[in-house]
């Protein structure tokens, strides 16, 4: 395999024992907490208006009218940082002929006999999908927030599009939640995931073990990491 | 003549409405069982009605209400619209009977219905901001308000409105604040004509049909009583000369009822949510007991080590 | 009003035709909604437009304005021909049987005697033929073709409703509708009710309008009953009053006339004031007059009216012209004869026709002074505000002071009704700032000019020096003193001729009635139709108990209704000739046998016999009158006049110009627009929103929010010719100003065939101005004529003529 996978920008590899790979870069990483933290307030805020008995979640934020002034605003935050995010990885989550293979041997994922499941690049198809997912549903959340931001745009729409956005930013947003539970889950169940987000690495060994396909890529194209830190050259 | 209801004593009066008389409350579980109140509604009898907007200004008045001095629009419906400033508003409309091919100006004191079944409570998502007596006047708690806008969505007559200044919702209190000392609402005792008169709802019921008869012995042959059922009925009723087509009146809805997306919004999506994002925590957590860690085995860095010291796959 | 408000809930029938009184009367409509409500009465609505008081009627006819005598006269022609005419009620209480004297006739639109120099008539043959016994004679066979029926009939006949469509423009199967309802009313148990406010009296032939419906009512035997009469539903709260006080200026109070410079002396001024009965037992109350004059100067003048000096006679102005009215004024201001003008309570520019010439008149004054609660624009007529009042303060001299007066609300008095309710009102609050009471102001010329007077002296000081002024603070009378005083009071102990052992009055108490008054200096009385109103027994306008036994609507225990308490005026006539109530159900009054009794004070002598003694006191006839003799300047019977800018010339009288009786000033006749014209094309009129009241109530934020910006009316017709958008902006222009102002089209108007012509209508409200919350805007006086009622000079704001077309917007 000549032809470059999927190696991004600052991906890295540093031999050593055990070996430390470059997964994220300072910039990735403060993207994807921007991103996390407004998607985390925005589903706690969004919470406290969606159920009476997630109301009081409202006090976090000030109060009711607080939360119900904030919590857009945070969607607007969320939505730029997460176009960042896109802009960095949707190369990378393009769907590939493996996806489908790990896919239909879900079972195996989900019972961790990943020896079973064949090697993938920079992100298995759980991630992948995590990825589409949370692009779609921010586009839409965004869309029917927008219609709703009635301190803006109440003229903007009828009431019944208003109605409408309302159903749609409800569902999205119970959808969007169920994939970050997913997202979250899948971290923390696999171990040495988290300082990917964290320091930016993980060790040889979960590369190996989770993305060898980026891996092997990764070894193959960038010998000279040590030194190149993380704003590590493009592979070539 | 209806009854005028009497002046209040210039004595203290103790409120006849209070929180115990809540049979409502927005985003909140049923009050405690109250003992259901005669209800009250006000008629609106559109057959009598000048259109001279006292009731229109009684409101202003009564409610300390600083409406914009707007510009004229191409009727006498001022403002164009209701406002968080004017919770009423004559609206007009020249309307040509087809069958009789004569002019008819229709004038509707447009405002909160105050329905049996409110639509705002139910979409409204702080606990206590919209609130339902017992006698069934639909009243809003501006100190609860978060100004969502979700009252907006629920009401199936398109009438509160959220102020862009403190960003809270206002409509028709039927006075709320004058029927819990015996009074009625301002507009009944400004309107000169009593086409707005205000009573229990059976009494307005009674009234309504002696107002229909004379109505129909004046050969306007369905008129009649508009109470929609949809809503569970309205505390604000209307006399219709033309009740087979309510939305002649400028719009008033012919069959009104709360929207379906608004009922599965804050009915179905509220629970099943719920559900399933319970569920997919759930099922993470039984996931990890039952499966464990998903661990980086001694083999794996091995591997790595030995891909990265042995070049090239 | 003949009746009352209260009483309007007894009607059958209500016809508004030139008023609209949903819209300008709205409290007092709610009689008309408890008529239709209650006794199922219907409404019929006659108008130019469809109005408020339309959108809630049984039945409406479009009219084009300015025509309502050939639509009343058609109505009248048409219960005459079908035989629906209360004939009991016509031959006993009107003049139908009088014969008229020879040499009347009418013809082409004149009757005898038109000086067309004078523009007026010699009207010694509008009179009846007096018999050998001095009285009139009369013929109750209604046979002799001079009888007053029958010159009715024939002066009608002409009217037919296919000349009434030609005319008025109100298709004839409407005309007809109209007509059948209210000939339905000749019947003695159905009675109908007529509303009209400046609709009809804002036309150089004003008078005439209200006199056709008035002799209707007579032949439907409508008058004095209930639930029938002639109600003028006044225009400001307290215009009654104005009028009852005489605050016109050919007017002393109770609706005595001031002397003209032809009767210099008392005994010539009471000479055509006697009253003479022309009928044997008739009551001729005018009779009465000198016992109402004398009390009057005695209240005046005190001490200083006695016998010798005439009661003080010589104090009276006397008049060189028929009357200052306020057209006149104006012209003598613009021509330089008028140098000050104290204006109260009163905005002339923006109330007064012809605003270029108004403002030019007042910047001709030395002094102007505005007496007001609120800013007016009279009081502003020299700041300049850009297109709506364009004027050069550096050329205008005159001096402005403004008096800051209180309102209605923050003080205490009396406001009489349009149902002659004369009721007392407390004041709510206190006044702000410097504003002081009318009275106070009035009070402080007063004594200031007493005290120059009483220093310099003068040509004839005596009126001002000798008035009476003996209120506990000079400076400030009360209003209780003051109406107490309008009541009257007794000078000197009467008593009794038969035991003067007795006194039948008692000096320093109050009068009860008018009809203690005395011509011997004994009584003083401000104002004889007010007695009653404030006697030993208290304030009787303070009255609110609203007990109505039978629910008759007459609540004789509310306030005082002049005169005499009285709720319906002529109310004998609501009995036949033997006494009994045409109606049983409806009964007012009744004779039994010895006197009458009833619900209403009666309006006859308790004990005149019904056969003997007719209903209508105040004329020396006893009965109504279908001919008015010499008493309307354009003859004793309506006759259709077109109004100056007409867009038709006048079908039944082509030469005839406007009413031509009418004074027209000279200037002013260059300024109306021809006959027909072409330049100015579209009939316009000029009226009130429900929302404003006249110009005070754009000062208030509240009303200027429900009616914010000033607009006008055309069809959706005239908008498609002229191309003209909805709430676009539009130019209307009269040949005496422009003004630009949105335009509604509405389907409320519609163009009227006119005789084969389509006439447009265009409709202006007069409510906006430079001062107030509201958004400046243009009165309509901008456009109105410069020419008033013959008989009483209110100005033609109903029927003028302009032009319109699609504008941008002002440009300030």
């Amino acid at each position: 395999m000549s032809a470059p996978y999927d190696v991004e920008t600052g991906d890295a590899v540093h031999p050593g024992r055990p070996v430390q790979v470059d997964r994220y870069t300072v910039g990735a990483r403060i993207n994807h907490w921007i991103t996390a933290i407004s998607l985390i307030l925005l589903a706690i805020s969004g919470l406290a208006l969606f159920h009476p008995s997630l109301y009081f979640l409202t006090g976090l934020f000030g109060g009711g009218q607080m939360t119900r002034t904030i919590h857009p605003w945070i969607g607007v935050v969320l939505f730029f940082s997460f176009a960042g995010m896109f802009l960095r990885f949707w190369k990378a989550n393009l769907w590939k002929s493996e996806d489908g293979t790990w896919m239909r041997r879900i079972r195996d994922v989900i019972a961790g006999h990943e020896e079973k499941l064949p090697e993938l690049g920079k992100y298995n198809a759980g991630q992948k999908l995590v990825f589409w997912g949370m692009s779609l549903l921010i586009m839409i959340l965004i869309g029917s927030g927008l219609a709703i931001w009635n301190a803006y745009f109440a003229n903007w729409t009828s009431i019944e599009q208003q109605r409408i956005a309302l159903l749609v930013h409800a569902v999205a947003a119970v959808a969007i939640i169920c994939v970050w539970i997913v997202h979250v889950y899948a971290a923390i169940w696999v171990k040495g995931t988290i300082g990917a987000m964290t320091r930016g690495q993980v060790t040889g060994g979960w590369a190996w073990r989770h993305h060898r396909k980026w891996f092997r890529e990764l070894v193959s194209t960038s010998k000279t990491g040590r030194g190149s830190g993380t704003r590590g050259t493009p592979a070539e | 003549m209806f009854p005028p209801i009497p002046n209040p004593t210039t004595a203290p009066v103790a409120p006849k409405m209070g929180d115990a008389d809540l049979i409502r409350r927005s985003a909140s579980g049923a009050p405690s069982k109250v003992e259901f109140k005669e209800p009250v509604a006000k008629l609106i009898d559109v057959s009598k009605c000048i259109g001279c907007k006292a009731c229109q200004a009684a409101c202003l008045e009564w409610n300390e209400l600083h409406e914009e001095i707007g510009t004229f629009n191409g009727s006498y419906t001022n403002p164009p619209d209701l406002t968080p400033a004017s919770y009423t508003l004559m609206r007009f409309t020249e309307w040509v009977n087809p069958e009789t091919d004569n002019l008819e100006w229709l004038i509707r004191k447009d405002g909160c219905m105050h329905c049996a079944d409110p639509g705002c409570l139910k979409a409204c998502p702080a606990p206590g901001a919209i609130v339902q007596y017992s006698n069934g006047i639909v009243d809003f708690d501006h100190a609860k308000c978060i100004g969502c806008g979700y009252c907006v969505k629920g009401c199936p007559f398109n009438i509160p409105r959220i102020s862009q200044v403190d960003h809270k919702a206002y409509k028709c209190t039927l006075c709320s604040d004058r029927v819990a000392v015996g009074q009625g609402p301002a507009c009944q005792k400004a309107c000169p004509t009593q086409a707005i008169v205000f009573g229990t709802k059976t009494q307005m019921k009674e009234w309504a049909e002696g107002r229909i008869k004379d109505l129909k012995s004046r050969g306007y042959k369905n008129a009649g009583l508009y109470d929609p059922p949809g809503v569970g009925g309205t505390h604000v009723m209307y006399v219709l000369q033309h009740a087979d087509k309510p939305s002649i009146y400028a719009g008033l809805p012919d069959n009104p009822r709360i929207s379906p997306i608004v009922e599965a919004w804050k009915g179905v999506t509220k629970y099943v949510g719920l559900g399933v994002m319970g569920f997919a925590a759930l099922a993470g957590a039984l996931h990890y007991l039952v499966n464990g860690a998903n661990k980086v085995t001694p083999e794996d860095e091995a591997n790595a080590e030995k891909l990265t010291q042995g070049g090239r796959s | 009003m003949t009746n009352s408000w209260t009483d309007i809930r007894n009607t059958d029938l209500v016809v508004i035709m030139g008023g609209n009184a949903a819209e300008a009367h709205p409290c007092g409509f709610k009689w008309v909604t408890e008529a239709k409500a209650t006794r199922g009465a219907k409404l019929v609505v006659v108008d130019p437009r469809f109005t408020r008081s339309a959108a809630v009627a049984d039945y409406y006819a479009p009219i084009r304005q300015g025509t309502d005598i050939a639509f009343l006269l058609g109505v009248i022609n048409y219960c005459i021909s079908n035989d629906k005419v209360q004939w009991e009620y016509v031959k006993a209480f009107t003049n139908a049987t009088y014969v008229v004297k020879e040499g009347f006739t009418y013809q082409d639109g004149l009757f005898t005697g038109y000086d067309d120099e004078k523009r007026d008539y010699n009207r010694s043959t509008w009179d009846y033929e007096i018999g050998p016994d001095g009285f009139a004679v009369v013929d109750d066979t209604l046979q002799n073709p001079r009888c007053v029926w029958n010159l009715l009939k024939g002066h009608v006949a002409q009217y037919t409703p296919e000349l009434v469509e030609r005319i008025t423009g109100t298709p004839k199967d409407k005309f007809l509708k109209v007509a059948a309802m209210i000939a339905e009313c000749s019947s003695p148990t159905k009675t109908m009710t007529s509303m009209y406010a400046l609709g009809w009296t804002q036309h150089s032939k004003g008078s005439q309008n209200i006199r056709s419906m008035a002799m209707l009512q007579l032949i439907l035997g409508n008058i004095g009953v209930r639930g029938g009469g002639m109600n003028a539903l006044r225009g400001h709260s307290n215009i009654q009053g104005l009028t009852d006080v005489g605050l016109m200026s050919n007017m002393i109070p109770g609706y005595l006339t001031l002397p003209t410079e032809r009767e210099p002396d008392l005994n010539a001024y009471m000479s055509t004031r006697g009253f003479k009965p022309l009928r044997p037992n008739q009551m001729s109350y005018w009779q009465n007059y000198r016992k109402f004059f004398v009390s009057f100067q005695k209240a005046m003048w005190g001490a200083s009216a006695t016998a010798e000096n005439n009661w003080a006679f010589e104090n009276l102005p006397k008049l060189d012209v028929p009357a200052y009215d306020i057209l006149r004024a104006f012209e003598l201001m613009k021509q330089g004869k008028m140098n000050i003008y104290i204006c109260q309570g009163f905005n002339p520019l923006q109330a007064f026709p012809n605003k270029a010439k108004l403002a030019d008149a007042l910047s001709k004054l030395k002094l102007l002074v505005v007496i007001d609660p609120l800013e007016t624009e009279t009081a502003r007529f020299w700041e300049n505000h850009g297109v709506y009042n364009p004027a050069d303060p550096a050329k205008i001299q005159t001096e402005v002071i403004q008096l800051p007066t209180t309102c209605f609300a923050e003080d205490e008095g009396s406001l009489v009704n349009s149902g002659r309710w004369i009721q007392w009102h407390w004041p709510a609050g206190s006044p702000p700032g410097e504003a002081k009471t009318d009275v106070a102001i009035m009070a402080g010329l007063h004594l200031r000019l007493k005290e120059l007077y009483r220093k310099e002296g003068g040509a004839f000081p005596d009126p001002i020096l000798n008035l009476t002024w003996n209120y506990k603070d000079p400076h400030e009378p009360s209003p209780v003193e003051l109406t107490k005083e309008l009541n009257g009071y007794v000078i000197a102990d009467v008593l009794d001729p038969n035991d003067p052992t007795k006194k039948v009055l008692e000096a320093g108490k109050q009068v009860a009635t008018f009809g203690v008054l005395r011509d011997d200096g004994t009584t003083a009385c401000g104002n004889w139709i007010y007695s009653g109103s404030f006697t030993e027994a208290g304030n009787m306008m303070a009255r609110r108990d609203n007990s109505d036994p039978d629910d008759t609507g007459a609540y004789l225990k509310w306030s005082f209704a002049w005169p005499a308490n009285r709720r319906i005026l002529y109310n004998r006539a609501s009995c036949d000739i033997n006494g009994k109530p045409w109606d049983p159900s409806r009964k007012l009054l009744e004779w039994d046998g010895a006197k009458w009794t009833g619900y209403d004070v009666p309006d006859i002598a308790p004990t005149a016999k019904p056969q003997d003694v007719g209903p209508f006191i105040m004329n020396p006839e006893g009965v109504s009158r279908l001919f008015a003799r010499g008493m309307m300047r354009e003859g004793p019977f309506p006759v259709h006049y077109e109004p100056f800018e007409s867009p038709v010339a006048n079908l039944i009288a082509p030469k005839v110009r406007g009413n031509p009786v009418a004074r027209v000033f000279k200037d002013d006749f260059a300024q109306f627009a021809d006959v027909a014209s072409k330049e100015f094309p579209y009939a316009a009129t000029s009226y009130r929103l429900t929302e404003h009241f006249h110009y005070w109530t754009k000062n208030n934020h509240v009303n200027s929010v429900l009616q914010p910006e000033f607009f006008v009316e055309i069809s959706e017709e005239l908008a498609k010719e002229k191309s003209i958008q909805n709430a676009g902006w539009v130019r209307v222009w009269s040949k005496r100003g422009s003004v630009t102002a949105k335009a509604y089209v509405t389907k409320r108007i519609r163009p009227l065939m006119v005789d084969g012509k389509p006439v447009h209508i265009v409709g202006i409200p007069i409510h906006w101005g430079f001062v107030g919350a509201a958004k400046k805007g243009f009165p309509a006086n901008v456009l109105t004529p410069f020419v008033g009622d013959a008989n009483i000079e209110t100005p033609e704001f109903k029927a003028f003529l302009v032009n319109i077309e699609p504008s941008t917007g002002p440009v300030a």
